[in-house]
């Protein structure tokens, strides 16, 4: 588990809303008064909470469809498995957020695969793409072919559900040597005036691929020009950032953002700078759904402590 | 593929063809190139191989050449003709970066 920060008087609203519930196949997202938080995915009191609210969201990231190495040399199935998850849960999310890397090689039979598996769990899926989904001839045709309508330039776009205001960004594309994650001039200035018109207690979900913080520069997880975005988020109460990509979980609340990122479906990556490289980490077989298992936090309303509930992808 | 080609190159030079062709190898391994930078002649083919269980590619610091992404294992070769200093990065992975001299 990420690290929390903890006080003699236990744990503070703020802390509680950090230490959200994280799924390795998912975070189950509900909106409680106008501040966003995660419930577990099969935790039956959350989603008596998640019903009374009527509103739910579920984050997935990195299915690297495709992906065939022995990191997970089935990583379709482990998607299935989480997709799985999705179908059982007893209240159905309003919809679900794929922060990027559907795909490994951006293959037209990747995509169709992934379509197939996540569309099967019959909820809409607002996507962002991550840099495997961008490989194709084209450099992001295949991808916008499929998710790009209603998008602008590589794929960027906002909508609205209950009065939270969600913002997809792309910071994979037109990358540049030496680089992190990069979001341009035209996205920054399609964002300002996208959130201009917006009161400062709207809540704000931002969900892009490559953390919109700085993790590891190192191995390139960061966005070099995130600050600016985080620049026009500041006027606003409650800020939800939502990444991938690093295929683990981190947190970090600063001012009124609170960061995330979601673990893989597919395969494990290690911790910032404990290996060689960020490539795929390398776990026995039968552990390996241990580490894409689910970790789930419940908040019940009113009570500051949190109940921390680990649960596999399947009993090992 | 590689193999063909080394079996070309070394009947070219034993067969005393005139082309002065090289062949240098960079391996991708680590998400690191390595060597990150050589120097080569003119006419040396330069190709890159890719040792990780993660897709890279080839991409000019300003675009000038490129790659598809390469899996596992794949290749990519490029013939460098005249002099020049020139860097790149994988365009996946832009923190990693490379550098080629070609000097006579």
């Amino acid at each position: 588990m990420a690290h929390h920060e903890y006080d003699d008087d236990g744990i503070s609203r703020r802390h509680a809303l950090e230490c959200m519930i994280w799924a390795g196949t998912g975070v189950l997202w509900t909106v409680s008064a106008g501040v966003p938080k995660s419930l577990g995915l099969l935790d039956r009191a959350a989603a008596a909470e998640v019903a009374s609210s009527g509103f739910t969201f579920l984050q997935i990231s990195d299915s690297h469809v495709g992906f065939d190495k022995p990191a997970n040399p089935h990583a379709i199935d482990t998607l299935r498995e989480a997709i799985d998850h999705v179908k059982a849960l007893p209240q159905k999310p309003s919809f679900m957020l794929h922060t990027g890397d559907i795909t490994h090689l951006s293959k037209p039979a990747q995509f169709d695969n992934a379509e197939q598996l996540i569309g099967s769990a019959g909820v809409p899926v607002h996507y962002v793409p991550g840099e495997h989904d961008i490989v194709d001839e084209g450099m992001g045709t295949t991808y916008l072919e499929r998710y790009g309508k209603n998008t602008k330039g590589s794929g960027w776009y906002s909508f609205d559900q209950n009065g939270v205001h969600f913002v997809g960004l792309v910071n994979v594309a037109n990358l540049k040597a030496g680089g992190l994650g990069f979001l341009g001039n035209d996205q920054l200035e399609w964002l300002e005036d996208d959130l201009r018109a917006l009161k400062a207690s709207t809540p704000i979900v931002v969900f892009a691929h490559i953390p919109l913080w700085s993790i590891y520069p190192n191995w390139g997880w960061g966005t070099d020009d995130a600050a600016i975005p985080l620049g026009y988020l500041k006027r606003f109460g409650s800020v939800t950032v939502l990444n991938g990509h690093i295929h683990q979980l981190m947190q970090k609340v600063e001012g009124n953002v609170t960061f995330h990122t979601a673990r893989s479906t597919a395969f494990p990556q290690p911790a910032p700078g404990t290996a060689p490289s960020p490539g795929p980490m390398l776990v026995p077989a039968e552990k390996l759904r241990g580490v894409l298992g689910i970790t789930s936090v419940t908040y019940t309303q009113g009570n500051e402590a949190l109940a921390i509930t680990d649960t596999a992808l399947a009993n090992q | 593929m590689i193999g063909l080609r080394c079996l070309a190159l070394a009947a070219i030079l034993a067969f005393g063809g005139a082309a002065q062709a090289e062949e240098i190898v960079i391996k991708i391994e680590n998400f690191t190139f390595h060597p990150a930078e050589i120097t080569i002649k003119p006419g040396t083919t330069v190709t890159w191989q890719n040792g990780d269980d993660i897709p890279h590619s080839i991409v000019e610091d300003n675009a000038k050449f490129r790659s598809k992404a390469l899996d596992t294992g794949e290749m990519f070769s490029m013939t460098f003709a005249n002099a020049a200093v020139i860097g790149y990065f994988c365009g996946l992975h832009p923190h990693m970066k490379g550098k080629i001299v070609v000097k006579p």
